[in-house]
């Protein structure tokens, strides 16, 4: 060290002597393979002079003395600062900037540097999600993306997910961003046979993923103009790269629990409560059979002391001899089991990434599971210089055993309902039900599942095609063709033991699905660098075409049990077939230019065609602009630490939505069938105006690095607005109709999102960074149609509502107060000025000494006024993740979050409903009120009166919770011991998932949208929707 | 210059690539057609008039339900609702919200019902004359039954007077068809009016019967004899119900419990297929046990059964639920037999309640329509003086469970007692609130008294 210090002391000395102003060259080249790098800005540190390395990364400056320092700075390549001293050579080497900012980051059609980017691009690595225990990628990413929303429906396997990026931009047309994998738009469609969507994203194996790009502001998007109003989501999977031959097999094993377990009443306290509910009927009518023994005779209490002779089955409630605790008989043992395998390599000339997965789970409740096994061959072949090609197979089939919905008795979860008193079984180990060996109010899921199967299996191709041919050395003729084959089969059969096959001697179905899907297209691209300029062109042109074919026939008397098939079904009830086909055709440009390696600008425009719109609205053009100016390559910033990077953006742009199911626009008149013959009746009012549905976004953001890109991130603010909303707009329905899809109505999208990457350490041993994003959004409907101000609540279970001027899917009903102190009624808010009559009445009153306030309440639900009382959507979501390694040990924890929303729990009305039906209650009704005087908000347990237990805001709870989402401890065997094993690496693991979860809600889990009811409108409600999984896998990966 | 060849040729192939592809863009839906043309000839239109039985059938409204909120609504004490759907529940309890879905369904299946039926008069031109007056006969009955039951529902009864004033429901008629207007209310007498003459000259125009669940002479004044009785217009009613049963076509069964469970027997004047390929019987959904593919909801108490006299057959149709003992009615057991609605029966004793009230005997006497076909049909011996109250409670427990229940309170003025609470006859509680989808959506839509 002192030699070296001396050194460049006398160096110093020396150079001092014949300082003097001069030229200094030299040549500027690639650290990694020695290339030459041009358009490189050098210049001379404080001064204003300064140039740019030459096609041949040659350079020369004038320089005023020996102690001048040259500052060299090209994206893509750490700054570098170089003292002249007397040389008049100075050859550089630049070593690649491995930061992030650095990142190729695929955008629509093409590829960019992430300095570079005009737009808002999220990108997620396929590291980060790799061999987390999940079966669709989605939730991996969960937390992971800053303004990406992704909630899970419920935590039955392979159900709908739903993911929003930058809130919900449409009423009724779709709210899903578009999918596309290796540049082909996949089906993301549901293919259920029942009321609870499916997933058709979880046929992915997202262990092939490389990275995920999630496109999501206008100048980013606009490229998928007609379908990009919802983002875009691009999928970019593994390719090999030239070299020998890599294999990695990994194995992973684990088990899954609910996140949280609910507290029921037990046989004591379900007796207790349930024999005051009728004890206090009998009261109110005017009876005491309890200390007047006269009146126990018909009496409500004899009636419900016989009923629970009923429900006790076999066993005697009055001795509580039985103590089921029936949420627990929702659940089961659950196993994951994972393998994957792969290889990739290849030479110069062709290139491969082969992989095959399977990947083994079993849900949480009884009878559900999610098997997949998938297989992808992705090549690369260069035919000349000039003509290259690439192909992408994937195949797969996934397994799932379904369960009802989560609206039907047969969910496991709906078990809760069932007695405490009742056993499973009875003496003879034959399980209870409702009707051929009763004990039960309800159906169990007991019975379903030990009688029936529901079994989907998906058969899934998605391949893509593709040639590269080089017109010049600059332009690019590209031809792409990919498809996206599924065929679905659900396979149904419910024995003559189940509810739905009991009275009909079994019912089967067969179901099957296939939806083809196409993509065509042609395209130029254009790269050009010449001085200080550079610029990018790609124009083309696209088709795609959708065509779903749906076939479903069911049977029912079946002569065994063990005969499945309809084949030996005596009866066909139900048959039928249907196709549906749609086609866009779209043409599309951008081009990005970039000035001085600072000034980017992209403009991009397309025109799509859709054939869901009338015959002159069909066409529509989505046109943005973007520009960024990166400040740290101006002199004034340039070769400052402190502020490494900064660049400052800003788009605006069209993007479209057609997300509506085909045919709308048309009259149409469906076939119907009465007594055996064929009808026609009139099912829709035709819309020939019927066009696309537009968001304009603005987007304005700084990307950032500080200590030389130690922390980096991005700060941005987005305002979407969307018109012509393609609205599934009520018309009265005395027209015979209740709904027409029209162009009315319009909403907005704002919000802020920041992303921060710290590196906090980083040397041979310790490697520790942590990051997070936080995103707001703050949604809003601005008008719908005409002078209407509401749209629903269309039921009475679920609160949802579309108000003007609040976000979509408000909560808007009754506000509960609690129970009267006086006599236990059911109290809500008037919440509006009563009449005097009210007053006089007694139907509006104040209860006295200030236990509700000062404010109106009434007994009678229709007298209370319904207010808008909560928000579905988070305002606010968050993630934040900590990566720490020492040698080979490494922890990495993701925490995802959401603020600002609120659940509502439709079984309230059940379950919590003080006493109301048979079903067992949660065990705050034990709080309900009992005498005069009481302060509670639980009224009197009446039986099967309803005493508060319409939907009102009772059942509403903060929805907010923080949850350890991902925590994953690592170990990598040294090298030298894993070669010695003939292993190229080795990695021991541990992964969990949904490990702790923080939150105020009361049910089973805030991350919840009960699958039968979910909707654009319908969010954030609770119906026995089971909880998400709480998972610990175990796991190997070896290298060789 | 041979790279711009190339690039021409490129642009040109891509432009030809995209004309190609126009013809993609104007799809034929291949699972519906257009009004052009399912009303285009006499076999569309005719096919279309099915479809407006097809509407009449829904489980919402003819397939079940209407008749099931009837019964439920008019309980009495006399039957439990012990149901989960909390939307029947609050019907059953007389807490109805406006946003009911099962009030909005019967509101919004009636009008789908009519406006099907308007789509079929307003092309009725193109039908050949031979079969024009059926299809219309058809048509109009098809929309006269369907305010029949709207009016029921959603409005204050006949019986309770200012009919003139009185608040109906809106009329949509054959110029209206699939018209998204802002209509208004009519009123009670209006609807009333359109009602008797759809059916009075659906009565003209269509062909005698039997014919199984399709619009016949004899269905058209079987349902005007419940207009008519409803309107307290005692003659009419006793000549409609007297038309059905003189024309000769009906007859009575044999035996009380052969009447149910069934497709069309003899005496059906008038219902609803169901097989298990089409349509839907909701009564049974209700009111039969979950071994039978019901959901059991509707349990049968002491004080229904006090009514019947002992040996009276019609009582020992009611049986015990095999799985939780309720006592459950007899006529709702076969998932796919028919939807009765008006049995010949009703018939007997409409004609002999008018001619009582009347002091008429056209036709026959009161007596004998009671003593010789309801009450020996029943295993009962014949009544030595028969009253206007023992004709009633014959009615009564003849046609109890099967929807009338509701309706023959209002007009009678009794009060529906259920506990300790009394609904007299004419309170807004017993009157359907008008669809609050249809309030936010039509601001000439009044609410009914009693909804807020």
């Amino acid at each position: 060290m002192k030699k070296i210090l001396l050194l460049c002391f006398s160096l110093a000395f020396v150079a001092s002597v014949w300082a003097q102003e001069r030229v200094v060259s030299g040549k500027v080249t690639s650290q990694e393979d020695g290339s030459p790098i041009p358009g490189v800005n050098v210049i001379v540190k404080g001064s204003t002079s300064g140039t740019a390395s030459d096609v041949n990364g040659n350079y020369s400056i004038r320089v005023q003395d020996n102690n001048a320092v040259l500052a060299f700075s090209f994206i893509g390549f750490a700054n570098l600062e170089v003292s002249v001293g007397a040389r008049t050579t100075v050859d550089v080497q630049m070593a690649p900037d491995i930061t992030q900012l650095s990142e190729v980051v695929v955008t629509g059609y093409g590829t960019q540097i992430k300095q570079e980017l005009t737009g808002n691009i999220a990108k997620v690595s396929g590291d980060a999600i790799q061999n987390v225990p999940v079966t669709t990628f989605e939730q991996a990413i969960q937390g992971r993306a800053a303004g990406v929303l992704v909630t899970s429906q419920n935590g039955k396997l392979g159900q709908g997910m739903n993911i929003r990026i930058r809130g919900s931009s449409s009423i009724s047309a779709s709210n899903e961003p578009l999918y596309v994998i290796d540049g082909m738009i996949v089906n993301a469609d549901n293919f259920s046979s029942n009321d609870a969507s499916t997933n058709a994203l979880a046929d992915i194996n997202f262990n092939d993923i490389q990275s995920i790009e999630i496109l999501k502001d206008a100048s980013a998007s606009a490229l998928y103009g007609s379908r990009g109003a919802n983002g875009v989501v691009l999928i970019t999977t593994k390719r090999g790269k030239a070299g020998k031959t890599n294999f990695s097999a990994n194995f992973q094993f684990g088990s899954s629990k609910p996140t949280r377990n609910r507290d029921f009443l037990n046989s004591e306290q379900y007796v207790e409560l349930m024999r005051e509910s009728a004890y206090n009927n009998d009261l109110r009518d005017g009876f005491d059979p309890i200390n007047n023994p006269a009146d126990y005779p018909g009496s409500w209490l004899e009636f419900w002391e016989g009923y629970m002779d009923y429900l006790g089955g076999d066993t005697d409630w009055r001795t509580l001899e039985t103590d089921t605790d029936w949420e627990k008989e929702a659940y089961q043992k659950a196993n994951i089991t994972s393998f994957d395998l792969t290889a990739s390599g290849g030479n110069e000339k062709t290139t491969f990434a082969f992989s095959g997965g399977y990947t083994n789970q079993d849900g949480i409740l009884i009878g559900n599971s999610f098997k997949r096994v998938s297989g992808r061959l992705n090549l690369d072949h260069k035919a000349t210089d000039k003509l290259s090609f690439q192909a992408n197979i994937a195949i797969s089939k996934s397994m799932n055993n379904r369960l009802s919905s989560d609206n039907a008795f047969s969910t496991p979860l709906q078990l809760v309902a069932q007695a405490p008193i009742t056993p499973v079984r009875d003496q003879q180990g034959n399980l209870y039900d409702d009707a051929l060996n009763p004990a039960m109010s309800y159906y169990p899921a007991t019975v379903e599942l030990e009688n029936s199967n529901f079994l989907v299996s998906v058969f899934r191709n998605i391949v893509s095609l593709g040639a590269t041919y080089k017109l010049t050395d600059d332009l690019r003729v590209i031809g792409e063709y990919g498809f996206d084959l599924l065929t679905q089969n659900d396979d149904r059969y419910q024995n003559e033991f189940t509810q739905t096959g009991r009275a009909v001697g079994g019912y089967g179905q067969s179901r099957w699905v296939q939806a083809f899907n196409y993509t065509a297209r042609a395209m130029l691209a254009y790269d050009k660098t010449f001085n200080q300029h550079s610029l990018s062109v790609i124009g083309g042109t696209e088709l795609q075409e959708k065509s779903i074919d749906i076939t479903d026939a069911q049977g029912q008397g079946f002569p065994l049990a063990e005969l499945k098939k309809l084949t030996s079904a005596a009866e066909p009830v139900f048959v039928t077939s249907t196709l549906t086909e749609e086609a866009f055709l779209s043409f599309f440009a951008r081009a990005n230019y970039k000035f001085k390696d600072r000034y980017l600008l992209g403009v991009s425009g397309r025109t799509d065609a859709s054939s869901k719109f009338g015959p002159d609205y069909k066409y529509g053009f989505f046109p943005a602009a973007s520009a960024g100016w990166i400040l740290t390559q101006e002199d004034f910033l340039a070769g400052k630490s402190t502020v490494s990077f900064l660049k400052f953006r800003a788009s605006y742009g069209f993007t479209g939505n057609a997300g509506i199911p085909n045919y709308r626009y048309l009259a149409q008149y469906s076939g119907v069938a009465y007594g055996g013959e064929s009808g026609l009746v009139p099912s829709q009012i035709p819309n020939p105006e019927l066009r696309w549905e537009k968001t304009g976004q603005f987007d304005i953001g700084f990307d950032f690095g500080f200590f030389n890109d130690r922390l980096t991130g991005e700060i941005d603010y987005y305002n979407k607005q969307t018109t012509d909303l393609l609205l599934n707009t009520p018309v009265p329905s005395t027209s015979g109709f209740t709904t027409q899809f029209r162009n009315v109505g319009s909403l907005e999208n704002k919000g802020f999102e920041l992303v921060l990457n710290y590196s906090i350490l980083k040397n041979a041993d310790w490697s520790i960074s942590i990051g997070g994003n936080y995103a707001t959004n703050e949604n809003k409907i601005l008008s719908l149609n005409g002078d209407e101000t509401r749209i629903g609540p269309t039921g009475s279970r679920f609160l949802n509502a579309v108000i003007v001027g609040q976000p979509i899917g408000s909560f808007y009903g009754r506000e509960y107060a609690g129970a009267n102190p006086a006599n236990g009624d059911a109290l809500f808010f008037l919440n509006r000025t009563p009449t005097q009559t009210e007053i006089d009445n007694g139907v509006a009153f104040i209860v006295p000494n200030g236990v509700y306030g000062d404010r109106y309440v009434t007994r009678t639900f229709n007298s209370a006024e319904s207010i808008v009382l909560g928000n579905p959507t988070p305002t606010g979501i968050y993630g934040f993740n900590a990566n720490v390694s020492y040698k080979g040990i490494e922890l990495s924890v993701l925490f995802q979050g959401v603020t600002g929303n609120k659940v509502f729990d439709g079984a309230g009305s059940f379950m919590s409903a003080n006493g109301r039906y048979e079903d067992n209650s949660t065990v705050d009704q034990l709080r309900r009120w009992q005498n005069p005087g009481d302060i509670t908000d639980i009224p009197q347990a009446r039986l099967y009166a309803n005493n508060g237990a319409q939907s009102s805001s009772r059942f509403l709870y903060d929805g907010s919770y923080l949850r350890l989402k991902t925590l994953t401890v690592a170990y990598n065997i040294p090298g030298a011991i894993a070669s010695k094993l003939a292993l190229t690496s080795a990695r021991i693991y541990v992964t969990g998932q949904n490990l702790l979860t923080f939150t105020n809600y009361r049910g089973w889990d805030p991350e919840v949208n009960t699958d039968f009811n979910a909707s654009n409108v319908n969010l954030g409600n609770d119906f026995y929707a089971a909880p998400q999984p709480k998972n610990l896998t175990v796991g190997l990966k070896v290298g060789f | 210059m041979k790279t711009l060849m190339n690039k021409i040729l490129i642009v040109t192939a891509l432009f030809f690539f995209a004309v190609a592809c126009e013809d993609k863009l104007e799809p034929v839906d291949p699972n519906n057609t257009g009004d052009a043309v399912a009303l285009a000839n006499d076999k569309n239109v005719k096919t279309t008039l099915i479809g407006a039985y097809d509407a009449l059938s829904a489980g919402a409204f003819y397939g079940g339900n209407t008749f099931r909120n009837s019964e439920i609504l008019a309980a009495n004490s006399e039957i439990v609702f012990s149901g989960t759907f909390n939307d029947v529940a609050d019907i059953y309890r007389k807490e109805m919200i406006t946003l009911n879905a099962d009030v909005a369904a019967l509101w919004t299946n009636a009008y789908r019902t009519i406006n099907v039926a308007n789509n079929v008069l307003s092309a009725i031109n193109v039908v050949n004359p031979a079969d024009r007056d059926q299809v219309e006969g058809e048509a109009l009955f098809l929309r006269g039954i369907s305010y029949f039951e709207l009016i029921k529902f959603f409005a204050q009864p006949y019986s309770a007077g200012n009919v003139s004033t009185n608040l109906g429901v809106p009329l949509m008629l054959t110029e209206d068809r699939n018209s998204v207007a802002l209509v208004s209310r009519s009123t009670v007498q209006e609807v009333y009016t359109q009602i008797v003459a759809d059916l009075t000259s659906a009565e003209t125009k269509l062909a005698s019967g039997p014919r199984s669940g399709k619009a016949t002479k004899e269905a058209a004044a079987a349902f005007l004899s419940r207009v008519y009785l409803q309107m307290a217009d005692y003659a009419n009613a006793r000549d409609a119900a007297n038309r059905v049963i003189t024309s000769g076509n009906y007859s009575m069964r044999p035996t009380y419990s052969s009447c149910f469970n069934t497709s069309t027997t003899s005496e059906d004047v008038f219902n609803i297929p169901v097989s298990t390929v089409d349509g839907v019987n909701n009564m049974q959904t209700f009111f039969a046990p979950t071994a039978s593919g019901g959901r059991g909801d509707v349990e049968i108490q002491a004080a229904h059964l006090a009514q019947y006299e002992a040996g009276d057959d019609r009582l020992a149709f009611f049986f015990l639920d095999p799985g939780t003992g309720e006592t459950r009615s007899g006529k709702w057991v076969n998932q796919f037999g028919n939807v009765k609605v008006i049995r010949l029966a009703e018939m007997y004793l409409t004609r002999a309640e008018c001619n009582q009230r009347l002091g008429s005997a056209i036709g026959s006497t009161p007596a004998a329509d009671i003593n010789n076909i309801i009450r020996d049909r029943a295993n009962l011996s014949p009544l030595g003086v028969v009253t206007l109250a023992d004709i009633l409670r014959e009615r009564r427990l003849e046609l109890a469970h099967e929807g009338e229940r509701l309706h023959d309170a209002k007009r009678l003025q009794e009060s529906i007692v259920e506990g300790a609470t009394v609904f007299p006859y004419n309170s807004d509680k017993l009157v359907f609130p008008i669809p609050q989808r249809d309030i936010n959506v039509n601001p000439n839509l009044t609410q009914n008294s009693g909804y807020n």
